[in-house]
């Protein structure tokens, strides 16, 4: 793909002048507690994400790692804790809030939109960059046109990068599992988002595939410089992606550290071999 | 022509996104048109326009006004007639209370008032869905019924409470009235239906459709994705109510002249709209005229075969039309659940590989 023109437009800078240099807190978790009646899903877990890292969120099933992120975009509103994205604090907040202030996402179990096409779903994750009013979209020729065109432009930068040209007219529920994948992290990075969230983007893929994913993470990260917090039960893909990595069990957090010292951390060999709780 | 993509190459994205891709579907739509506008006008006569028509263009506003709430923002409306009436009556306040606005501007403003009205009872969308949302427009049908009954300043006082067109002209011919030529009515009609299909066309294919469409197949994620709950169903809701007030306004002055709300909006015409995008294709433009002429014609056509053709009475020929009309709609809701805007897909898929289907 034409690197090049995919600089300039997407992933571009629309999303970054925030004044937060590489290296620095992107998203601060504070002390975060979420319950679901009596279930405790989160208890005071507090870790940072710095901007330009891939940073993974492990953990056994039920862990609370989807519910990590379910707080960080404001789909759930945890009792207790703050989040402080690009600087600003806040407890509760709507999604599309999340979404407006650069924070995009995947899903465990694929959320596409299933009658539209790869094409549409992926122009729709721009939803949130297109400005015109109805009443020029109700005129189409002008501005409207023009800003559909533009970002059309945009969305086939992505469609060439994820190498999903020939399914661009397909409807989504066509298509075969690992191919909804990938067009969901294209309706993802068509947000331009500062901070990306993926809920076990590799999960239910064969080898190829998840060659084919991991390669598409670690160049939206390298080329683009755009922060990820990654959700993956498959330890060597964790070991090869990740900067750093937060393991959590029960809930809480037991390990925080780069991949080599969450390795031999002995809480998180505990949790993995099912170690008995006291 | 033939019916080729073959040398139809899409070299822009302009190209791409156009409205007939294909160039000989191009040429067929404009030839319709052409037709429609500058020959139908000189042959038509009083049956082919109160009949045929008239009727089947403000059907078609209809279920296109119904098709953008339910067919691509995914909420089921059973207050289509409800919504009919306020355009009516909007249209006749206007109408009585400012008799020199030109009726365009009255037709227009009658689909305002209810886009308004509509968008109202759109708010509890945010909070109920499918089934229940269902009921809820239900309620909005009932309750608008009644108020236009109840209350007489909306048909100012008039002793039989019904409401009466009066005359109105454009450029001098009459298109309101019972002195209306055929040809006027039916140009009028047209004209909307003709600007409104295109103005849904430019909302479906850009921003605010694929909205719509999110919030339609999966709302929470379109939520994450930054589209907002509350104004993207609520302009369905306005948008939707502005074209069924619309076509309220010219059912009542176009086309009834006379009307009274039970007879004339009751529930079964927010059945029969919901038939019509049901049977045509929910999420489709094509889909809403398809469905509207297939409830249209098909009564007219059973008829003339019925009474005109073989002679029964008239009594029993309704019934049977009834039956039979109910007995398509579940043929069509089993056989192609997509309605007949997606048989046209499909005959087209077939036709653009014939004659080697392989
Ligand atoms: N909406 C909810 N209502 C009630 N309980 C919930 C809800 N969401 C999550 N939970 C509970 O919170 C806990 C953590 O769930 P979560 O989905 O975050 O785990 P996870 O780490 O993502 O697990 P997996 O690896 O299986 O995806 C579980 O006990 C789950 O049952
Ligand atoms: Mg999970």
């Amino acid at each position: 793909m034409n690197v090049h023109a995919a600089r300039q437009g997407v992933f571009g800078a629309a999303r970054s002048e925030d004044g937060i240099a590489r290296g620095e807190p992107l998203l601060v978790v504070d002390n975060i507690s979420l319950a679901f009646g009596g279930v405790k899903a989160i208890t005071d877990v507090s870790f940072d994400i710095v901007k330009g890292e891939i940073r993974a969120i492990i953990g056994p099933n039920g862990a609370g790692k989807t519910s990590m992120l379910n707080v960080i975009n404001g789909f759930y509103h945890p009792q207790q804790g703050t989040i402080t994205f690009r600087g600003r604090s806040r407890r509760r907040m709507q999604p599309h809030e999340a979404a407006m202030q650069g924070i995009a996402r995947t899903f465990q179990n694929i959320a596409l939109f299933k009658g539209m096409t790869t094409l549409d779903n992926i122009m729709t994750g721009r939803i949130t960059l297109m400005k015109r009013n109805m009443l020029w979209q109700a005129l189409w020729h002008g501005p409207a046109e023009a800003e559909e065109i533009a970002h059309r432009e945009a969305v086939e930068r992505i469609i060439d990068f994820l190498e999903i040209e020939h399914i661009r007219k397909v409807p989504v529920g066509r298509l075969p599992y690992g191919l909804q994948k990938r067009v969901e992290l294209g309706r993802a990075l068509a947000a331009e988002p500062a901070l990306l969230l993926l809920d076990e983007p590799m999960a239910g893929m064969n080898l190829e595939e998840k060659e084919d994913m991991s390669r598409f993470i670690l160049d939206v990260n390298r080329d683009y410089g755009t922060t990820i917090a990654l959700i993956e039960h498959d330890m060597g893909v964790v070991m090869d992606l990740s900067d750093r990595v937060v393991v959590l069990d029960y809930g809480r957090k037991i390990g925080d550290g780069t991949p080599d010292e969450v390795r031999n951390n002995q809480a998180v060999i505990d949790a993995y071999l099912g170690v008995a709780h006291d | 022509m033939l019916y080729r993509e073959a040398g139809d190459f899409k070299t822009t994205y302009r190209a791409d996104q156009q409205t007939f891709p294909i160039r000989s579907e191009r040429y067929l739509f404009w030839a319709a048109m052409a037709v429609a506008f500058l020959v139908v006008p000189f042959f038509i006569n009083s049956y082919w326009e109160k009949s045929v028509l008239v009727p089947l263009l403000i059907w078609s506003l209809v279920a296109l006004g119904l098709n953008i709430l339910t067919g691509y923002c995914g909420q089921v409306s059973l207050g289509t007639g409800g919504f009919m009436a306020v355009g009516a009556f909007a249209c006749y306040k206007l109408m009585t209370s400012f008799p020199d606005m030109p009726i365009i501007f009255v037709v227009l403003a009658s689909g305002g008032v209810t886009a308004l009205v509509g968008t109202m009872f759109g708010l509890p969308s945010l909070r109920i869905k499918g089934f229940y949302l269902a009921v809820a427009t239900l309620a909005a049908q009932f309750f608008l019924v009644w108020i236009f009954n109840k209350f007489p300043w909306f048909y100012n006082y008039s002793a039989s409470g019904q409401i009466t067109a009066p005359e109105r002209t454009i450029l001098g011919v009459a298109v309101t009235g019972p002195n209306a030529p055929s040809w006027a009515t039916y140009l009028l009609c047209l004209s909307f239906v003709f600007v409104l299909a295109w103005v849904a066309r430019n909302l479906t294919r850009g921003r605010i459709g694929r909205a719509w469409m999110a919030i339609r197949d999966m709302d929470i994620a379109a939520e994450i994705i930054g589209v907002e709950p509350l104004r993207t169903k609520l302009s369905a809701f306005a948008v939707s109510s502005f074209y069924i007030g619309t076509a309220g306004a010219l059912f009542f002055s176009v086309y009834l002249g006379a009307a009274e709300v039970t007879e004339a909006f009751g529930i079964e015409k927010s059945f029969l709209a919901l038939f019509m995008v049901i049977i045509g294709g929910l999420g489709s433009i094509l889909g809403s005229f398809l469905g509207a002429a297939f409830l249209v014609l098909m009564p007219v056509a059973l008829k003339n075969l019925f009474v005109g053709t073989l002679g029964w009475p008239t009594d029993v020929a309704t019934h049977i039309q009834i039956m039979l009309i109910g007995g398509l709609i579940v043929f069509f809701l089993i056989v192609e659940p997509h309605g007949l805007a997606q048989l046209w897909r499909l005959t087209k898929e077939k036709l653009r590989l014939w004659p080697f289907p392989y």
